[in-house]
């Protein structure tokens, strides 16, 4: 197959971006998304022209490290696929494709398609963990959890972190990433006693880091991955409201772990 | 160079408990005044930064991906073992401990192995406080599968996503400490050289992947939880990133090597298809407790799978393996695969593929409890092939996954350089020449939740705070050498991309140190490997500059230092003459074509000392004493 790339080049964060036009002339449909962009790098390498730099690691849907938005949408045209999983099967031959970066005030660019999205991980300092030390732990059949509780709270915990969620949503809100924290943990025993603290630490954190706020497109839900729904979020909406009735003026969970 | 193991005195079972009376400790008010340097976020690092934040230690950890819960770890998908004995099938610590140093072919420590297991079942309660979402049954209580090279079912998981949900846990425990002020990260940050002064490990020299500053950070002890080395295949089933440049270098420094041939091939991951493949992809064992492997019975047989009648298929580890059958260990599945393929009657359209048959236990349990099985790794299969395995078998092929070698450590998992410890993957200990499935997320998790908080304050309590000096002669050469080495990389503009040369020291090492090893091959591949590193260093192509983001820059640095190890791994491949787990010897086989171990002459760890880029590496040998188990031939038929 042949395909016609256009990608968006930007040399630093500072830089002005552009898309530029590269040719790939023997794509096989079985290599993956990222095996073609490995091929076009190793031509543009040929012609000493710098590759294309862009982020991934695992290659196989769970680190969530690979990003890109093609032909506008994040991770491509195939439903709860990530890039690195997508097959070049799902294109025609001579097809255009659209690359670019996951674009969200709160992910800048770092160079051409990768971003910086440590604003996540922030996200997740703000609560988005059980404070349990090391050597603490009861027996662990000691209480049984229902099967549907630990299901459904795996559905949620299945989230990758890629941020897709952000870059799909007009608003570019982290609502759909923080919701899948907190309605994992907030569905199991273990999590309740910070439920109502880590809701409120991760969506103030949410504000700081400048993700905008959620007014229910439900983009998110079609760009993931994971197929996490916007389920979780009505449970977050939920536990805030709760929260912030009962909320003692702390908004921040993390803080005092030490 | 010493190998003192420390293996503390006393029976098995007490030596944990009384190691750890014996241990120095730092008193609670000190703690804050202890910088320790953690390279590493994968479970083996996350948990032990954690940890070790969580008692009050400053701890600085370092990743190469942009988030701490990127790394490899992530991937593992069937899950951990424990001997908790849920399913009062007979496991208990002792057949755990049992199941590991048979399963290794008898080249572990025992000590270590039996602690593992001992401390195995504190890590599920653990990780269930943490909220691990671990599979259940309906009356809630915690569920079970069964993994190879064990009769009970002891492995813990939480759907295809085991190692995912592990680290995530572990993850948020590390944010916890972050947000905490207790641990500092540094993602997107490669450790380019460890710094050792007056014989001590104080520091390391890092690049940052996003500005390109080379420098250098300083601690108290420097624990290395980088991971394995598969990658230097080229083709394997880690991540991309996954290296042994953490490792690599700490060798060069002084710290023992051991046994860096020995190497897990994973008997089910689906095969090539193409040049272009840039990894491979595991269907995690779990797969084997419903899916059936087998191929035609006549070489040559094109035929769709559905065309070939049941009389015409040769189940063959059920048929050569009857007590174990399709759960048998990895290595002894892999090499059965390969004879298979060998004999012509390998399936797919390269001819080297096994069929991983689903039928049966679809039509035993159905369709929809396979799904809630497997169904995410079904997908992935799909996905990848364009084939439908709830309608067609499976193929499998096996490949590189996980390196059993690494730095050698003590009882204490210290290295031979005090001061470093060593982690997970990246070391040595508990594996021996074969890991168990479900071992490694145990082993790394048991290191660094249960083993460093222990042993890191006895070392620690006979060192001052901060008493490394930054500017002492070393320290500097250390950093100096690693921003030269960028330089050189960059300055050559030869001719071949990096991936290339990776590549093709890749096809080097699997035909010649891969599933099946010989004298000749080894000694051919001991000559090509330095041929390849020199034209590395005359043609490589690295564009851009090295104070910018630049991942061919990466890449380089990487595979220079896989083109010195794949070496190393040779080396000790040949000196080893038996075969034992993962490492298999054509000439050392049994008549029927089993590996032959040689415990009068090898019954021991095969560490290596760098002497220099001009001198062979010196073996040291670490006598393995056998006082619980009977060393015996593993017989899985
Ligand atoms: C596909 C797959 C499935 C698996 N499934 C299972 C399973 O079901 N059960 C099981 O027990 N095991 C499984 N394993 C094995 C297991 O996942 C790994 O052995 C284990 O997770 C390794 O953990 P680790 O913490 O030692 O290293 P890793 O998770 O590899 O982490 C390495 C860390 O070191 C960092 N690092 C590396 N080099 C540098 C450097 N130079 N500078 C800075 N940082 C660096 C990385 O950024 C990363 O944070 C599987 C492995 C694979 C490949
Ligand atoms: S590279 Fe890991 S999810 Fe795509």
């Amino acid at each position: 197959m042949r395909i016609t790339l256009k990608v968006w080049r930007q040399s630093g964060p500072h830089a002005t971006g552009r898309f530029e036009t590269y040719q790939a002339d023997q794509v096989s449909p079985d290599m993956s998304f990222l095996e073609m962009m490995d091929v076009v790098n190793e031509d543009l390498i040929g012609k000493g022209k710098e590759p294309i730099a862009f982020d991934h690691d695992c290659r196989e849907g769970i680190c969530g490290m690979c990003s890109m938005v093609i032909n506008g949408m994040p991770h491509g045209p195939h439903r709860a696929t990530t890039t690195c999983q997508l097959h070049m099967r799902s294109f025609k031959d001579g097809d255009r494709v659209t690359v670019e970066p996951f674009r969200a005030r709160a992910f800048p660019v770092l160079r051409d398609l990768a971003v910086d999205r440590s604003s996540l991980d922030r996200v997740m300092q703000a609560g988005g963990f059980i404070g349990v030390a090391t050597g603490n732990a009861p027996e662990a059949n000691a209480a049984p959890i229902a099967k549907d509780a630990v299901d459904r709270a795996m559905d949620a915990a299945q989230c990758i972190g890629c941020g897709a969620c952000v870059a799909a949503c007009p608003n570019a809100s982290a609502m759909l990433f923080t919701a899948a924290k907190v309605s994992h943990l907030g569905l199991l025993p273990q999590g309740q006693p910070e439920r109502y603290r880590r809701v409120l630490g991760m969506v103030g954190q949410m504000d700081i880091e400048g993700f905008g706020g959620c007014t229910n497109f439900g983009e998110c839900q079609e760009a993931c991955p994971k197929e996490i729904g916007v389920w979780t979020i009505a449970r977050l909406n939920g536990d805030f409201l709760k929260g912030s009735l009962t909320a003692r003026g702390d908004k921040r969970g993390g803080g005092d772990a030490a | 160079m010493e190998l003192n193991a420390r293996i503390p005195s006393g029976p098995l079972e007490q030596k944990w408990d009384r190691h750890k009376f014996a241990l120095k400790l730092v008193n609670p008010a000190n703690k804050r005044k202890y910088t320790v340097i953690v390279v590493g976020s994968g479970l083996a690092g996350a948990s032990a930064a954690a940890s070790m934040g969580e008692l009050g230690y400053q701890v600085r950890c370092f990743c190469f991906q942009d988030t701490p819960r990127r790394a490899h770890s992530i991937a593992a998908q069937g899950g951990i073992n424990a001997a908790k004995n849920y399913q009062n099938d007979g496991d208990s610590i002792y057949r755990l401990f049992y199941d590991t140093v048979k399963g290794g072919d008898f080249r572990a420590r025992e000590a270590n192995v039996y602690r593992l297991a001992q401390v195995s079942v504190d890590i599920i309660d653990h990780c269930v406080a943490q909220g691990v979402p671990f599979a259940r049954e309906y009356g809630g209580l915690l569920a079970n599968r069964s993994f190879g090279g064990a009769q009970v079912s002891r492995t813990f998981y939480a759907r295809g996503q085991t190692g995912q949900q592990l680290l995530l846990g572990a993850y948020s425990a590390l944010e916890r400490q972050i947000a905490g002020g207790t641990v500092a990260m540094f993602p997107r940050t490669e450790m380019l050289d460890l710094i050792v002064t007056e014989g001590r490990a104080v520091g390391i020299v890092t690049r940052d992947l996003v500005s390109g500053k080379v420098e250098s950070h300083f601690a108290d002890a420097v624990v290395l939880a980088s991971g394995g080395y598969g990658n230097v295949f080229y083709l394997s089933t880690n991540a991309k990133g996954s290296n042994v440049t953490a490792t690599y270098r700490a060798y060069k420094r002084g710290a023992a090597f051991a046994n860096p041939c020995y190497t897990q091939i994973h008997p089910t991951c689906i095969p090539m298809s193409g040049d272009y493949q840039s990894k491979l992809t595991l269907m995690s064992e779990s797969l084997r407790n419903d899916g059936r492997v087998w191929v035609p019975r006549a070489a040559g047989d094109k035929r769709a799978p559905g065309d070939i009648a049941e009389a015409e298929r040769d189940y063959y580890l059920e048929r050569k393996y009857p007590s174990f059958g399709n759960l048998c260990p990895r290595d002894i599945a892999s090499r059965a695969a390969k004879e298979v393929c060998d004999e012509g009657r390998g399936v797919g359209e390269t001819g080297l593929g096994v069929y991983l048959d689903f039928a049966d236990s679809i039509n035993r349990v159905g369709e929809d409890k396979i799904r809630e099985r497997y169904g995410n790794l079904f997908d992935m299969y799909e996905r990848i092939t364009g084939e439908n395995p709830y309608r067609v078998p499976m193929r499998i092929f096996p490949a590189v996954h996980y390196t059993m070698g690494g730095l050698w450590v003590d009882y204490n998992l210290m290295s031979t350089i005090p001061g470093l410890f060593v982690h997970g993957e990246a070391n040595f200990s508990d594996h021996g020449a074969n890991r168990l499935g479900a071992s490694a997320l145990m082993q790394g998790l048991a290191d660094g939740y249960f083993v460093i908080p222990y042993t890191i304050g006895n070392y620690l309590a006979q060192v001052k705070p901060g008493s490394w000096r930054a500017d002492s002669a070393d320290a500097k050469a250390a950093c100096v050498d690693a921003t030269a080495r960028v330089d050189r990389l960059l300055s050559i503009n030869g001719t071949r991309t990096v991936d290339s040369f990776h590549r093709e020291l890749g096809k080097i090492m699997w035909s010649d140190c891969g599933m099946a090893r010989n004298q000749t091959g080894l000694a051919e591949a001991l000559q090509r490997i330095p041929e390849l590193r020199a034209e590395f260093w005359r043609s490589v192509r690295v564009l851009g500059r090295g104070e910018e983001f630049n991942q061919s820059l990466e890449k380089a640095g990487r595979v220079a230092d896989f083109l010195e190890f794949g070496e190393l791994m040779c080396r000790d491949a040949l000196h080893r003459e038996e075969s034992c787990g993962g490492h298999f010897r054509t000439e050392h086989q049994t008549a029927d074509g089993e590996a032959r171990r040689d415990d009068d002459q090898f019954c021991y760890v095969g560490a290596w000392e760098y002497r220099g880029d001009d001198r062979a590496p010196v073996l040291h040998k670490e006598p393995l004493v056998f006082e619980n188990v009977k060393l015996a031939t593993r017989s899985y038929k």
